[in-house]
Parts: structure tokens; C-alpha cells; sequence
């Protein structure tokens, strides 16, 4: 197809478009609002079909597309472009937010059904997808910045959804803060990218770090990090994921499986040659990887609420596409093919669980579910199929792209190999441990169901088809997606021109690395089984050990947030304070003051009468031609 | 004498006649003057000859039609080439057919379209005797209060002619930056004015305070029209020609002579700096500058809102194009006189204009001081006498006029019992009543601010830009600090708009119909259009920016 590149922008104003004519169009659009929302979504999904059919036809290294709209005014060497580049790192992101998120719009029409809001709940849907979609097809950091932010602002306006409840209130502006400081990270590094490279175009700035000193690219690196970190929810930015539940589950599907979170991922596999050439800012990415993949799985294995298990396990997932992303060149192609595989997975869970809660009156309780799996069939096999997929059950999606990570990390070598090889392994087994554990104790068992605030027991059923069908396409995705992707490498080759990509040498053979997965999982879930599977499931939750009461309270994060940075802001902020009032206010309110004070006597100058009008002008006329004559004479 | 003496006198006397050649008029480059112009002539038979019912209609459909055809006649002319290739002067050099004149006909035509729409808005003003009103006088000649009126609004006739008169204002306006002789620039501004000062005092509400307004307005105005002829006279007596190149040469000092009856006084530099000056004089009264500024918040206060929009944008529009073209075409081999000068103007304008705001309590007022300190920015950009300077002023003026049209139509959206509720403590907690509105007004606002993204600020940033580049970097400073200034009143709006509790007995915002809420919606467009992609019509204004001469 010639001109293919003309349609990129399509991709991003499809959903643009429907978040314009949603929010602006009114109470109108509120019966067929959400229908306009989900066939924007599915425009831009086709379109990237076709894209991709395009990209396929060409050979690898002549499958970059660029769009460039415009320009905004250039001033000297500062060229802000609206411009777009489609690779096959571009493409496989778009198609899966496009294709997860036409699902979860489809899932959100039956979900959203009796919220008066429906029609604005579509509108921000849509402006997710395409803040997101600007993120991964801009081609420079300046651009990438705008739908990073924008990613930010539809994170906040869905997850404060419901604002009625101060707890989603909380929740979105937690989200928000948090996610500002990776900001900060961000803005920072692009400033830094100028001043050095004078430029913002991936091209150009990537292309150049062969000639620009460790130091920087270092610092670079870290700026990147700490943005990763704020978006993908990476320790020590994690606190907001948990929280964020508060939004609807549709809008946790989103933000866990297709947008957001990912971003980081996204950040740091694009800014590759970056890392590649800063081995300290590499460590640190492993680091944070390694500490959060462990960090998500020990919450997620102490969380009664269904919704926040899963959430822990994004955490810990992501750790794992961050940590593989932190590998340099045998890592990138994994960390990304996880990514898509945990989209499928990750969105079939999080639908799932909603279709659980809608069924049983919005309890997120796992220890008030129980012997569901007579009730929702759909719901159950799906869920069942995203379940084993994540702890990597031998076949399917997720066992081959962890698999890969593990090696990968091993392969990294040394001792800090083996140290990350360990974790991931340990991470492995922990992952089997908890999502056996929301799976026995929402699907088997006895039934634990309590009567809700009004006092009627839950009647669970299965969900609408809008719901299921989602469901169920995501079940394929999580079952046959990895193996396609492994299949004679072809993910790797795929994005290879892109990330570039090397043969980890692991010192364990892959054979060992693989039993050994197969392993720790086989164990995570036997422990799992003779915990809730074999015993009663307490309805009040038991008090726990001091482990399982710190990871309760997600490990104490918040605690250490509130201590070392709330009290200490609180300090700094009383003390700018002061000086704002006693020193910068004075200033301030008396440069107003004084040009209020000379506004009121200047007004007095207009005093309605035209003959004082007339004199001013007459005298304003002096004075110019006096002065003119003045200047000829000087 | 003898016969054949009597008989030569009376031939020689008769000769000159027969050699006054026929005018060469190019009907088709003058053609957007010329169909406005028509239609204006046929809206006043429109008056005469059609019934009153269906006055209101055919008025309204002729001027959209006259304005839209007009346009295309620009556009025409400006895709045929005449803005730069085939630019020159038309109608026996009376005339300029080139970039700055296509592109500012163009904007003057475009806004003068939304504008009309807002004129023909009848579903604001509550019903009265069963009949839909318009914002303007029942019937002018009846005095306020008297039982004339009471006849008039009872009939519920409406002021159809204001359509006529705004179409005559609009061809001067067209003429008025192409002039290319000074008698043709007298003219022009005269036919524009004329029909502004009536359009002033024709409000439909506080006719008392319209009617001062237009007073005022014309006694000023006709005060800086005699300024004005004054200063063409003395350039007359100076370069013996009112033909914009001659006067040039002879400033240049190409030519020397041309009429032995003016050799006293030709090349007088004492005419030419006087006579400049005072021409300069009334072109700053037209653009509102300070000190020539006072009448425009009474003028803007007073007049009836949708003429405040059309008056504070195209005549703007129209004065900075007349000001473009002396400056930059029959003065510029004085430009070391006129350039200090017009700094202490610009700067003086800037400042006055925002400071004097912060103090305002009535919207159009606040507005009208707004407008004085932009036309110290647009100053700004004429001083940088650069081809640059030329883009960004032109580009400037589009930006402003759709804002300001817009920011004036909201204007008579928010109502009470007496009218529009201008004073500004009426529009406290407006946000939390009507949302959109206050957004709306918030994005005009912001515009006005300059803040990124919307018009204002690619307009702010072209002229500034420009001036530093062409040397004048301390009046870029003033600017930017005007606009901190000017910032504070726009945000204090907006603030009061959305974070003040609403008044019980608040106006209410009445709905309207899809003509002012065109105008509005595509103020809003334009506005965000030009601050999020500004560089097409950053690049046309650069195209554009070369006088013929």
C-alpha cells in the first residue's frame, strides 16, 4: 500500500474524536454515547490491522513509517514536531491498546449499564487510548511527554470515576502525585536531552550516544528510571497502583493490561541505546525490577480483595518486563513479549474479576466469594485460562515469555546473574502461590457469600454477553499467544530491527532454567492448595504473621511515604512558607499594590467628559509632533 | 481680440478636456470592495422596497452572501497570485492590490461574517409583545423613554438597517489598508466610520448610554479626521502629490519637483515631519492608542454588544493595515524620525492599557483597556520595520479579531433583567452555572492572556519575536511585562468565574440560537487552532508580507 504513513494519524484522532464529541456533545449522546466511544476504539483497532498488514509486506528493515503534521513554531535550534514514527516496536503496542481497549470498551458497555455517567466514563475511556496512543507513536521525547501527561490526566479523571466516594477522590490524586514526581523525572531528562543533543527526535538523539560522555547518559538513564518507575508503578513510586482500584474495574483492566503501566516499559526499551551505553544506569533498572517483581508478589499473596491481589501481581509482572528491559539487547524482546502476553492475561483477570463482582454486589472480598465456579462458567474458564497463563503453566501464553525472562537473567552473568536468576525464580513460584490462592478462594470452596449493606445475599450469574465476549478473546490471547510468539523465535525477529537483540549465554542450560520454572511453580501451588485448598477459608481474615500484616498494608509503603516524605514536605513546605509570606509576598503585594494604587489614578483620567477626551488628544498631538521635529533637530 | 483669438482662448480652454483620459478601473481586483459595496447599495433598497416581515431575512442573507462572495473574491484574487507575483496597484493608483491588503480584507471579511451573525441574533432578548428582538433600537429616531419608543417596541419593529450600515463600514474598511493615495485613505476611513457612529447608538437596552456613546464617538472621531486632513494637506504642500510612491521619492529624494505652484513649500522637512505626525495621529485614534485611546471604553461600553465585537476587531484590522502601509511604504526613508516616537507610544499603550484594567468593574470596559494594550502589542510588532514585522502584526490581527468577536458574543449571553449583566460581579460562580460558557470565555481569556496553545500567544510571540529581532528588544521587555500585568485581570475573570460562590439573583445565561453560537464555536476553533498549529498561517502572513509600491 502506498502512503500507508498518511494513516498513523488516524490511529490517534479516532479516539480523539470521540472523547472531543463525548464530552463536548452534552446529554445527547448519553444513549448512544458509549457505542460512539467503543466504534472509535474499534476504527483505530482496524486501522492499526491494516497498518500492520502494510508493515508485514515490506522486509524488516524497511518497515519504519514516519508522519510528520507539523511543526510548532520553530524558533532557532527549537523544534517542537507534531510528528509520528511507526516500527514494529510503535506497532505492537498499538495493536494491543488497540485491541485490548476496543475489549474493554465492548466489556464497559455492559458494565457501565446503570451509571448515569456512562457517556463521560466513555469519553475519558477514549481519551486514555488516545493520550496513550500519542506516548507510542510519537517520534520525539517532546511529543512522547504529551500523551505521557495526557496518559496522567485520564489516569486521574478515571480512576476519581466514582468522586462521590472520598476513597476514589483519594485514590486519583494519590495517582496523580505520585505519578508527578516520575514526571518530574521525565521533563527533566528532555531538558537534559536538549541541552545536549539540541535536539528531541528519537533518531538523532539515540543515534548519538556513541558521542556523549557516560555521565550524562547515566544521569539520563536514571531520569528515565524514575519516570518508568512513576507510570509502571515500580518501587519506590509503587503506593498509587493499589489504590487506583477504586476506579471501575474496566479502568484497572486499562491501565494494568493495554496503557499506562506499560509505558515505562515502553519508555526504557525505546531509550535503549541509552541504557545500552550506561551500565550504571542499567543496574539500576535491574534493580528496581528485580525489588518489585518480589515486592508485587508478596502483596498480592496477602490481599483479601480480589481486585488488589491482581493489582499486586501487575506490580510483580511489570517488575519482570522491567527487569528483562534492564538486560540490554537479550532482554528487550522478552520484556516487550511479555508485555503483550500479560496484556491478554491481565486484562482477561481484571475482566473476569469484575464479572465476579458484578455477579456478586460489587464485593471485593475474596474470603465473602467461594464455590463460584458452578455459577459463572464463562467467567470461571476464562478466568481459569488468564490463571494459568500468568503462573506459566507449560503451553501457555505466559509460561513461554517468563520462561525467556528467567533465562535471560540468568544469562546476564556473574553473580548478579545469579542473584537475579534467583529472584525471578523466587518471584515465579510466589506468582503460582497467590493466584492459586484467588483462584480457590473465589471459585472453589464453600460459599462464603454475606449479605451486602441492604441485607439481601448475592444471587451470582453469569454476565452479560458484552462482558463475556471479551472475556473470551482474551482467553484465546492468554492461551496461544506465547506459543505463537515463540514459534520458531518469530516475536524476537520481529522486533530485532527495532531493539536490536543478542543470545543471552546463560550459565544454566535452557532445559534447567525451564524444569526449574515449571518447578517452583508446580510448588507455589501444591503450597497454595494444602493452604486454602485443603482447609476452611476463615471469613474474618486471621491476624497473620508480622509478614503477612506488613504486606497487608502493601508492605508498609504508605507508612514510609507518610514519614519520610509527607512529614518532611510538610517541614520544608511551612518553612517556603515563611519565607513566601515574609519575603516574596511583600514583594508580590507591593508591586500589585502599587500598580493597583496608580490603575485607580490613572482611571480618574476618564471622566466621561469628550472635551477632556478631545484635549488629551489634542495634546497627545503636540507632543508627538514636538517630538518628532525633536528627533530631526537631535 | 480677434475671433480667431476668442476662437483659440475658447479651444485651448476646451482642450484639457478632451484629454482627461478614461479611468482604467480593474473591476475584478476591486471586486471584494465592489460586491460589498453592491450589496450595501441593495440592502438600502432592500429597506424601501420589501415588506417589514421579511426584512430581517433578506438583510441577513444578503449580507452573508455579499461577505462570504467577497471572500472568495479574495481568495480568488490571492490563489491568482495578486498577493505576491502580480501584485500592483489598481484603479489608477488608487488603489494597492497585494499581499498585506488580500490577506487584511480577507480577516476583515471573515470576521465581519461572525460578526453579522451576532447582529442577527433574535432569541436573546426576551420576547417582546410576542415578536423576537434583535440587540439593537426599536426604532433610532424615537427618543429613549418616550411614547414613540413604546409604539415602536409594541409593533416590534427592529433596526434592519444596521445590516446596510455594517456592509458600508466593511467596504471602507476593505479600502482603508489598500489605499494608495492619502485622499483615498480620507475616504475610505470616513465611509467606515460614518456607519459606526450610527451603529453605536442603535442598542436596543440603556439607549441613553449608546446613544452618548456615539456622541462621543463621532465628535473624537471627527476631531482626529480633522487631524488627519490636515496632516494630507501639509504632505501635499510637501511632496505636491498624495499618491503614496510619489510622496516616497520625494522623501527619498528621488524626485525633486513636480509642481512649479508648490516650489515654496516642496520638500519642507518641517511639512513632512508635521504632516506625518499628524496622520499618524489619526490612524492611533482609529487603533486606539494611548493618548489618542479615551473614547474607546466609553464606546465599547455603550454600544450595543454585537457592534462593540464587530467595531473592536475589524476596524482594528483595518487601522493597523492603513498604519502597515504608511509606515512601512510612504514613510519608511523617515523611519530614524518615526521609530523613537512610536516606541514611547507603543510602550506607553501597552502599559496604559493594562493597568488601567485591573481597576475595571464592568466586563466591556475590561475588555475595551484589553483591546488598548493589545494594540500596544501589535505596535510592538509595526516598529520592527521588517518583512517579519509585516507577518506577525498580520497574523496578529487574525488571531485577535476572532477572539475578540467571540469574547463579545459571550458577552451577550449573560443576561439579567436589565440586559446584558456586564458588571462583573454578576459573572461570580457563572462556572458553576453554566460551564461551558465559563470554559468558553475561560479559552478567550486565556487567549487574550496569551497563554500557550491558543491564539494569543503565536499572535504575542510573532510581534515580539520581530520586534527583538528588529532591534527593539527594551520594548519587547515592556511587552512581556504588560502582559504579566494584563495576565492578572484575565485570570482574575476566570477565577471569579469558577471559584466564587454564585449570587442568588445572578444573571442567568440565555440560550442561543445556532448564529451566535457559530460565532462563538468558531472564535473557539480559530483560537485553538492558531496556538496548536499556527504555522500554516504564520507561513501565509509571511507569504503576504510585501507592500507593492
Amino acid at each position: 500500500m502506498d502512503n500507508a504513513e498518511n494513516l498513523i494519524a488516524l490511529l490517534v484522532a479516532a479516539p480523539l474524536l470521540g472523547a472531543a464529541v463525548l464530552l463536548v456533545g452534552g446529554r445527547r449522546l448519553d444513549r448512544t454515547g458509549h457505542w460512539i466511544g467503543t466504534a472509535l476504539a474499534a476504527v483505530s483497532f482496524v486501522v492499526a490491522v491494516v497498518l500492520f498488514a502494510d508493515m508485514l509486506g515490506r522486509p524488516g528493515d524497511d518497515r519504519t513509517l514516519y508522519q510528520h503534521l507539523f511543526s510548532w513554531i520553530p524558533v532557532g535550534g527549537f523544534q517542537a514536531d507534531i510528528a509520528f514514527q511507526l516500527d514494529q516496536l510503535s506497532m505492537t503496542f498499538v495493536l494491543l491498546i488497540t485491541g485490548v481497549g476496543s475489549l474493554i470498551h465492548l466489556y464497559s458497555v455492559g458494565y457501565m449499564e446503570h451509571d448515569e455517567r456512562r457517556r463521560r466514563f466513555f469519553g475519558y475511556l477514549n481519551l486514555f487510548l488516545a493520550a496513550m496512543l500519542l506516548l507510542v507513536l510519537a517520534d520525539n521525547y517532546l511529543l512522547l511527554y504529551v500523551g505521557w501527561e495526557g496518559v496522567g490526566l485520564a489516569s486521574y479523571l478515571l480512576i476519581g470515576f466514582w468522586q462521590h466516594k472520598p476513597s476514589a477522590a483519594t485514590a486519583a490524586k494519590k495517582a496523580f502525585l505520585v505519578n508527578r514526581v516520575g514526571d518530574m523525572g521525565l521533563s527533566i531528562a528532555i531538558m537534559l536531552m536538549f541541552t545536549t543533543f539540541g535536539t528531541f527526535a528519537f533518531g538523532p538523539v539515540l543515534g548519538a550516544t556513541g558521542e556523549t560522555s557516560e555521565g550524562t547518559l547515566t544521569a539520563l538513564g536514571l531520569l528515565l528510571l524514575l519516570a518508568a518507575c512513576g507510570k509502571s508503578a515500580q518501587v519506590p513510586l509503587q503506593s498509587w497502583l493499589g489504590d487506583a482500584m477504586e476506579g471501575p474495574t474496566p479502568v484497572s483492566a486499562l491501565i494494568h493490561a493495554a496503557t499506562m503501566v506499560t509505558a515505562g516499559v515502553y519508555l526504557i526499551t525505546r531509550s535503549g541505546a541509552i541504557f545500552n551505553a550506561a551500565p550504571d544506569a542499567q543496574l539500576a533498572v535491574v534493580t528496581v525490577g528485580a525489588v518489585t517483581l518480589l515486592f508485587g508478589a508478596i502483596v498480592g499473596c496477602a490481599k483479601d480483595d480480589i481486585k488488589k491481589a491482581l493489582a499486586g501481581s501487575t506490580m510483580s509482572q511489570i517488575g519482570y518486563m522491567i527487569l528483562a528491559a534492564g538486560l540490554g539487547p537479550i532482554g528487550y524482546a522478552f520484556a516487550i513479549m511479555h508485555l503483550v502476553t500479560h496484556g491478554f492475561f491481565k486484562a482477561g483477570l481484571f475482566l473476569g474479576a469484575g464479572s465476579v463482582m458484578h455477579g456478586m454486589n460489587d464485593e471485593v472480598d475474596m474470603r465473602k466469594y467461594g464455590g463460584l465456579r458452578k455459577y459463572m462458567p464463562i467467567t470461571f474458564v476464562t478466568f481459569g485460562l488468564g490463571y494459568l497463563a500468568i503462573i506459566g503453566f507449560p503451553g501457555l501464553s505466559g509460561f513461554f515469555s517468563k520462561d525467556k525472562i528467567i533465562e535471560a537473567a540468568f544469562a546476564k552473568g556473574g553473580t548478579e546473574g545469579w542473584i537475579l536468576g534467583g529472584a525471578a525464580l523466587l518471584g515465579a513460584a510466589i506468582t503460582a502461590f497467590y493466584m492459586t490462592r484467588v483462584m480457590l478462594m473465589t471459585f472453589f470452596g464453600e460459599k462464603r457469600w454475606q449479605p451486602d449493606d441492604k441485607g439481601e445475599l448475592p444471587h451470582p450469574h453469569e454476565s452479560p454477553r458484552t462482558m463475556t465476549i471479551p472475556m473470551i478473546v482474551l482467553a484465546f490471547g492468554s492461551v496461544f499467544a506465547g506459543g505463537l510468539f515463540s514459534w520458531h523465535e518469530s516475536f524476537v525477529k520481529w522486533l530485532e530491527p527495532v531493539t536490536s537483540f543478542e543470545h543471552g549465554h546463560s550459565p544454566l542450560s535452557a532445559a534447567t532454567v525451564t524444569t526449574a520454572t515449571v518447578a517452583v511453580m508446580v510448588l507455589g501451588v501444591a503450597l497454595a492448595y494444602l493452604q486454602y485448598g485443603r482447609r476452611p477459608v476463615p471469613v474474618t481474615p486471621p491476624r497473620g504473621s508480622l509478614l503477612t500484616r506488613a504486606a497487608r498494608r502493601d508492605l508498609l509503603q504508605d507508612d514510609f511515604n507518610h514519614v519520610v516524605l509527607v512529614r518532611g514536605g510538610e517541614h520544608l513546605t511551612r518553612s517556603l512558607v515563611y519565607v513566601d509570606h515574609s519575603l516574596v509576598d511583600g514583594v508580590v503585594n507591593g508591586t500589585a499594590a502599587s500598580f493597583g494604587g496608580l490603575s485607580g489614578r490613572l482611571r480618574k483620567l476618564q471622566n466621561g467628559y469628550a472635551r477632556t477626551y478631545a484635549v488629551t488628544m489634542f495634546g497627545g498631538t503636540a507632543v508627538l509632533i514636538a517630538a518628532t521635529l525633536l528627533m530631526r533637530a537631535v | 481680440m480677434s475671433t480667431t483669438a476668442v476662437h483659440s482662448l475658447w479651444t485651448t480652454a476646451a482642450e484639457p478636456l478632451d484629454k482627461i483620459p478614461a479611468p482604467h478601473i480593474e473591476y475584478a481586483q476591486l471586486a471584494p470592495t465592489l460586491i460589498v459595496v453592491g450589496a450595501a447599495i441593495l440592502g438600502v433598497l432592500v429597506e424601501a422596497f420589501v415588506p417589514r416581515k421579511s426584512r430581517h431575512y433578506t438583510q441577513v442573507f444578503l449580507a452573508v452572501v455579499a461577505l462570504t462572495a467577497a471572500f472568495a473574491a479574495v481568495v480568488g484574487l490571492a490563489v491568482g497570485g495578486y498577493g505576491t507575483t502580480k501584485a500592483h496597484i489598481a484603479a489608477m493608483g488608487a488603489i494597492a492590490v497585494d499581499g498585506p491588503a488580500l490577506f487584511l480584507q480577507g480577516t476583515i471579511l471573515l470576521a465581519s461574517l461572525v460578526a453579522v451573525f451576532t447582529f442577527a441574533e433574535r432569541r436573546l432578548d426576551p420576547a417582546a409583545h410576542g415578536k423576537r428582538v434583535d440587540s439593537f433600537a426599536a426604532q433610532a429616531a424615537s427618543v429613549p423613554g418616550s411614547d414613540s419608543e413604546k409604539a415602536a417596541v409594541k409593533a416590534g419593529f427592529t433596526t434592519t438597517e444596521v445590516f446596510p450600515l455594517a456592509l458600508f463600514a466593511v467596504a471602507g474598511m476593505l479600502v482603508f489598508p489598500a489605499a494608495n493615495d492619502l485622499l483615498t485613505l480620507f475616504i475610505a476611513l470616513e465611509v467606515f466610520s460614518l456607519p459606526l457612529y450610527l451603529l453605536c447608538a442603535l442598542a436596543r437596552r440603556k439607549r441613553l448610554m449608546s446613544q452618548e456613546a456615539a456622541v462621543k464617538y463621532f465628535l473624537l472621531g471627527a476631531f482626529s479626521s480633522a487631524f488627519l486632513l490636515f496632516g494630507i494637506a501639509l504632505l501635499y504642500g510637501y511632496a505636491g502629490s498624495v499618491s503614496y510612491a510619489r510622496i516616497a521619492d520625494v522623501v527619498d529624494g528621488t524626485v525633486q519637483t513636480i509642481d512649479p505652484a508648490l516650489a515654496g513649500t516642496m520638500g519642507n522637512d518641517a511639512l513632512l515631519l508635521i504632516g506625518g505626525a499628524l496622520i499618524l495621529t489619526g490612524m492611533l485614534f482609529k487603533v486606539g492608542a494611548v493618548p489618542f485611546h479615551m473614547w474607546t471604553p466609553d464606546v465599547y461600553q455603550g454600544a450595543p454588544t454585537p457592534i462593540t465585537g464587530f467595531m473592536a476587531a475589524a476596524t482594528k484590522v483595518a487601522a493597523f493595515g492603513a498604519l502597515l502601509r504608511l509606515l512601512y511604504v510612504v514613510l519608511p526613508g523617515l523611519r530614524w524620525d518615526w521609530r523613537p516616537v512610536m516606541w514611547a507610544i507603543a510602550i506607553v499603550t501597552m502599559l496604559g492599557g493594562a493597568i488601567v484594567a485591573i481597576t475595571q468593574t464592568d466586563i466591556k470596559r475590561l475588555l475595551a483597556y484589553s483591546s488598548i494594550a493589545h494594540a500596544g502589542f501589535i505596535l510592538a510588532g509595526v516598529i520592527a520595520v521588517t518583512p517579519d514585522g509585516v507577518s506577525s502584526v498580520l497574523f496578529y490581527l487574525l488571531a485577535y479579531s476572532f477572539v475578540t468577536i467571540g469574547a463579545f458574543a459571550v458577552v451577550t449571553l449573560v443576561r439579567d433583567a436589565g440586559g446584558e449583566a456586564t458588571h462583573l460581579s454578576k459573572w461570580a460562580g457563572l462556572g458553576r452555572r453554566s460551564p461551558l460558557v465559563a470554559a468558553v470565555f475561560a479559552v478567550f481569556l486565556l487567549a487574550f492572556a496569551g497563554i500557550p496553545l491558543t491564539s494569543g500567544f503565536s499572535g504575542k510571540f510573532a510581534v515580539f519575536r520581530a520586534a527583538a529581532e528588529g532591534g527593539a528588544g527594551a520594548l519587547v521587555v515592556v511587552g512581556v511585562i504588560s502582559s504579566a500585568i494584563a495576565a492578572f485581570f484575565y485570570i482574575r475573570v476566570i477565577v471569579l468565574m469558577f471559584f466564587s460562590e454564585p449570587k442568588p439573583e445572578g444573571p442567568t445565561v440565555a440560550v442561543p440560537s445556532p448564529l451566535t453560537t457559530t460565532t462563538i464555536a468558531v472564535g473557539v476553533a480559530v483560537t485553538l487552532v492558531l496556538g496548536v498549529a499556527p504555522q500554516y498561517f504564520l507561513d501565509l502572513a509571511g507569504q503576504a508580507s510585501v507592500f507593492v509600491r
